[in-house]
């Protein structure tokens, strides 16, 4: 069974942000890159199945100029069989969505996963995107996931629960908090290994942007902190109630 | 020539976010001189309706098909493309929930249509069409500019203030076409978490951290929640211990929620956690460690212990609900 996992590559959680060129592009100086947090979740969950006997190859995509193989080869450090990358900028998510069902389509793949959302911008309209261009079911927001043969079966939050699907091959799913619980850590071994994998380059199909981020703004600052005493919560109950009106 | 909104409904009954996202779409649908108009699954009740047109909408669309089994995202996004195309609208608006962010996008590639999600507030330009949304996990907000034809927009709940236009509602009801092939992923089993309140919906959140030591210890959030008719949420930490389940992990990789109040008790204000809350209207921290960045972002801070504070403040809140 083929597997293609979309791979994005996206400034640490820890990252503070910061905007330059009058705050209409995102500042990545000296900010660490990593795999989006719910695609190494969906990228860790393929490799378990495939270690516990499902005959699955793996490969990674993403869309992105040339600084974002460093984090294809983490996807292939992990395990990932191989690695593809577009190489265009990803402005727009029409545009990489449409970028992604065309290197679906020239491989011989059973399903595509991707993470919920980027933690960049939230899209998270990738996924149904891509399903929609290729005319295959998807299963959004999936927090659990297994290949049973023929079939798989997942888990997708909804709102106040859960439901369960079966699914017939093709979909695209995309994984978010605990489509595996702790994210694989790659091993010296899988380093070692990933430095010898190709990562094949395409280049991108025509498609238009119709989306562009024009400006940047920080939240706006709080104002300091009010601090009442442990022994006086009921000034707390009035604050709350006579100042913030929330109670 | 329309705005048309998706309303999620349960059972027929809608929720407050159906009037958020109605008093949305009556701004937009007022400024650009067209209908405002709403399209739902299934029966819904007539007085539901009658709610509907005192936000706006004018026209309601039911969708009655037999073929609809249970959720697709395929299915559904095809009838609601459907319906849009057939009411010229020129702006589509869903939540941005479950069900907004699993049809958006479909919808936006059958529509040619550019999608913003996360949207915070009305667009500050219609041409060129430019809208406010949220960016890196709350950490951030971005201004995006459409240039398609049709938008797509799906509204951050808790970001809209609920305004009354009271106009005449019509319902119609619509069948669509179901695509073949969409319940090749085909809905088994649906299970409701038992809680009242799902930590979306609620406008008042309590969450516990580390600080809180173990799973037992929450009997005390749980009845500060019920005085105050909030969800219970939690740090990283604590569901990735398991001492909560996932779906109330708020932060920057789990729920990001803008509640009214945000209660954080034992939460010390990681960055990541910080992001996924900071669109809290009001914050309440307590913690132990006066240095902890919970109290940068909290409006109000008691620096104590949770389990001498909390008890204390579930019989002042006791008090209070009983003389107010």
């Amino acid at each position: 069974m083929k597997v293609l996992i979309c791979i994005g590559h996206v400034p640490d959680t820890t990252s503070k942000i910061r905007f330059t060129d009058n705050a209409s592009k995102f500042d990545k100086s000296d900010i660490q890159f990593i795999i989006g947090p719910y695609e190494e979740l969906a990228l860790t969950r393929l490799l378990d199945i495939k270690d516990a006997g499902t005959d699955l190859h793996i490969t990674a995509v993403n869309v992105g100029p040339v600084e974002t193989e460093a984090t294809l080869r983490k996807a292939l450090a992990m395990g990932a069989d191989e690695a593809v990358r577009v190489n265009a900028e990803p402005l727009d998510a029409l545009f990489t969505a449409k970028q992604i069902a065309e290197v679906y389509k020239k491989g011989t793949y059973d399903f595509i996963v991707t993470g919920k959302e980027s933690i960049d911008y939230n899209g998270g309209q990738v996924d149904g995107m891509i399903a929609e261009i290729l005319g295959i079911p998807s299963i959004p927001s999936a927090s659990k996931f297994e290949i049973m043969g023929s079939v798989a079966k997942a888990e997708r939050e909804i709102d106040g629960g859960k439901e369960v699907v079966e699914a017939a091959f093709p979909f695209v799913i995309a994984a978010q908090k605990g489509f595996a619980i702790d994210p694989r850590i790659p091993g010296m071994r899988g380093i070692m290994a990933a430095r010898k994998k190709e990562i094949l380059v395409f280049e991108p199909s025509e498609q238009a942007n119709i989306t562009k981020i024009i400006h940047h703004y920080l939240p706006e600052a709080k104002s300091a902190c009010k601090k009442v005493a442990a022994d006086n919560v009921e000034e707390l109950v009035r604050l709350l109630h006579e100042e913030a009106k929330v109670i | 020539m329309s705005v048309l909104i998706y309303i999620d409904n349960k059972d027929g009954l809608l929720k407050k976010s159906a009037f958020e996202l109605a008093s949305y779409g009556f701004e937009i649908a007022k400024n650009t001189n067209v209908d405002t108009l709403a399209v739902t699954f299934g029966e819904i009740a007539d007085e539901q309706v009658k709610l509907l047109g005192k936000y706006g909408v004018k026209k309601v669309i039911k969708i009655i098909n037999p073929q609809l089994l249970g959720f697709s995202a395929q299915a559904y996004s095809s009838v609601i493309s459907e319906v849009a195309l057939k009411e010229s609208a020129k702006i589509v608006l869903f939540g941005n929930n479950f069900d907004g962010r699993a049809f958006s996008p479909r919808v936006a590639v059958k529509l040619n249509a550019g999608l913003a999600p996360a949207v915070v507030k009305l667009p500050s330009s219609y041409t060129p069409f430019i809208v406010k949304k949220r960016a890196f996990s709350g950490k951030a907000f971005a201004d995006i500019e459409l240039s398609s034809e049709i938008k797509v927009l799906t509204l951050n709940q808790n970001s809209f203030h609920i305004v009354e236009n009271p106009v005449d509602t019509t319902v119609e009801t619509f069948a669509g076409t179901v695509p073949a092939g969409a319940y090749a992923v085909k809905p088994i089993e649906v299970t409701i978490n038992s809680e009242k309140l799902s930590v979306t919906d609620a406008e008042i959140l309590v969450s516990g951290g580390r600080g809180l030591k173990g799973p037992e210890n929450w009997g005390m959030l749980e009845e500060l929640a019920g005085i105050l008719g909030a969800a219970t949420c939690c740090s990283r930490p604590v569901s990735d211990l398991g001492w909560r389940p996932h779906y109330e992990h708020v932060g920057q990789t789990g729920k990001v929620v803008a509640p009214n109040l945000y209660i954080a008790l034992g939460i010390s204000g990681a960055i990541q956690h910080l992001a996924g809350v900071n669109g809290s209207k009001v914050m309440v921290a307590v913690n132990t460690d006066v240095e902890a960045p919970i109290f940068e972002a909290a409006d109000y801070g008691i620096v104590g212990d949770v389990f001498d504070v909390v008890p204390k403040l579930n019989q002042a809140l006791k008090k209070f609900k009983e003389s107010n």
